[in-house]
């Protein structure tokens, strides 16, 4: 029930919250929201020595719109923020077919978009939806800024390309293809929410023909993945339902399906085709 | 090693001393003796513990106090700190939307948060709203039937009849 003992530093900006992660190599965690971490630190399945809690770092808050008509998330906007940004559900509505359905009302009041990145957890739902975004995320440490695009930042369960001394400062959503179509489709596990397997589908079509099918896939592998498979098969074709079933066959291909006690490999592999599918008729069904 | 924190706790403000890994439901229960707000699983998942922390439902058991210092939090003592009912507890009280009682606490600051944003909601969007509280006696049925009538009662603006403040 009670976290064992740490450190505590609450920082008032980012470089100083950069500066205390440098100073304690592998023995400082950031904490954001906590709705991943505390859970952790109650069970004690996580002792970190020392937390550096950036819920001051007004650099980190807010929605912004982008030029190009894209969108910029701070590391510290919660899910409800982006239920409620009129601005982020009217750009991006994946964002909120996808969060609506994330743990319950008080996470979302919570839980970080960014911290839900960070962590990784593999059953999560928004690395899939960075994914079919083909979003890039934006990342500090000491020696300064890089951005990684969020098809090289899942490794595995927990692990991503964030350093131990880097913060996730803000996710960078580019302007979507014009006339494309967003979906989110998943299997809940009926008790946690978390999702067995979800897919997010951006899918368009230019003259009666396919010509963007970008799917992020949760739940399946260690790690959110592209399925790439899928969106060769389905580019060029016409989208009919056919078209669509063939090519969400190829769901689970070139991944190390995950099984566990809510879904075996066999039964995972086939909801992932399952709901790869459904997303995609969603998500052209949604298309202008 | 502690620290000095700053809340304003139901409308007063609180200095505690705590240390960091000190919970928000262990401040407000031990150290404030706030005892509505419960305390049910040891996994985020129960909302027994829900309180407002500037405005807005949150699992108080997942918060850390100095996380909370500077900020506002409401509990269940705090909704009608006249001595009465609010409308939803009344609502509650009326409709039987309770047993043993021991999730109510954390089931109106639920439907509060909701019917904050949406004062007309659906039974699927009460159902949506109380996702992250368990209620192990009701069945859920009476609790959505509370919630839809603290919802007319507060929309039409009346006060909570005296029958259920006496
Ligand atoms: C009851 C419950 C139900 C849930 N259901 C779902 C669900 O259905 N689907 C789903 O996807 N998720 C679900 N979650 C998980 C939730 O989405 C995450 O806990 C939350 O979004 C994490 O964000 P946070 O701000 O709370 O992160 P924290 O818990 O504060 O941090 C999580 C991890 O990320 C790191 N971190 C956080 N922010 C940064 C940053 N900016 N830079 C670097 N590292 C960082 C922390 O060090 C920590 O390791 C659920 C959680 C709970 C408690
Ligand atoms: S005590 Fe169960 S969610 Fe907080
Ligand atoms: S009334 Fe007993 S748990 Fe809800």
């Amino acid at each position: 029930m009670i976290p064992a003992a740490f450190e505590y530093d609450r920082p008032t900006t980012v470089a100083e919250a950069v500066d205390i992660l440098a100073r304690n190599p592998g023995t400082a965690k950031v904490l954001a929201g906590g709705q991943s971490l505390l859970g952790l630190m109650r069970l004690r399945l996580a002792r970190p020595e020392r937390l550096v809690d950036i819920g001051g770092l007004a650099e980190l808050r807010g929605i912004r719109a982008l030029p190009d008509g894209g969108l910029a998330i701070g590391a510290l906007v919660t899910y409800r923020e982006v239920l409620d940004s009129a601005l982020a559900t009217s750009r991006v509505p994946l964002l909120a077919m996808a969060i609506a359905d994330i743990g319950d009302v008080q996470v979302r009041n919570r839980g970080t978009v960014a911290g839900s990145i960070a962590h990784a957890d593999p059953a999560s739902d928004m690395p899939a939806v960075v994914l079919a975004l083909e979003a890039s995320l934006v990342v500090r440490s000491g020696s300064g800024e890089r951005v990684v695009n969020a098809t090289s930042f899942f490794e595995g369960a927990f692990v991503t390309d964030l350093a131990e001394d880097e913060l996730l400062t803000e996710i960078r959503i580019p302007a979507q293809p014009t006339g494309v179509g967003m979906a989110y489709r998943h299997l809940e596990q009926p008790a946690s929410g978390y999702s067995i397997v979800g897919a997010a589908a951006v899918v368009g079509r230019t003259g009666g023909s396919i010509t963007t099918a970008r799917i992020g896939v949760t739940g399946v592998a260690d790690a959110a993945y592209r399925a790439s498979a899928v969106e060769a098969a389905l580019i060029g074709t016409d989208g009919g339902a056919a078209a669509i079933a063939a090519a969400a066959a190829h769901a689970a291909e070139g991944v190390a399906v995950g099984s566990d006690i809510h879904a075996d490999a066999i039964y995972r592999a086939e909801m992932a085709r399952v709901h790869v599918r459904r997303a995609i008729e969603a998500a052209l069904g949604a298309a202008g | 090693m502690t620290e000095q924190v700053r809340l304003t706790v139901n409308g007063v403000p609180r200095d505690v001393e705590v240390e960091p890994r000190r919970l928000l439901v262990q401040t407000l229960r031990e150290d404030l003796g706030l005892t509505g707000t419960h305390v049910g699983c040891d996994t985020s998942q129960c909302g027994a513990c829900t309180v407002h922390l500037d405005g807005r439902a949150v699992k108080s058991c997942t918060v850390l106090a100095i996380q909370a210092d500077g900020h506002v939090v409401t509990t269940i003592e705090g909704m009608a700190p006249d001595g009465g009912l609010h409308a939803i507890q009344a609502a509650f009280w009326a409709k039987h939307g309770l047993q043993c009682g021991f999730c109510t606490p954390g089931m109106i600051m639920s439907a509060a948060d909701l019917l904050e944003s949406n004062p007309d909601p659906t039974d699927d969007e009460i159902r949506h709203a109380i996702e992250g509280n368990i209620c192990r006696c009701t069945g859920y049925h009476n609790i959505v039937a509370a919630i839809r009538e603290a919802a007319s009662t507060l929309r039409a603006g009346t006060d909570v009849p005296a029958a259920a403040n006496a």
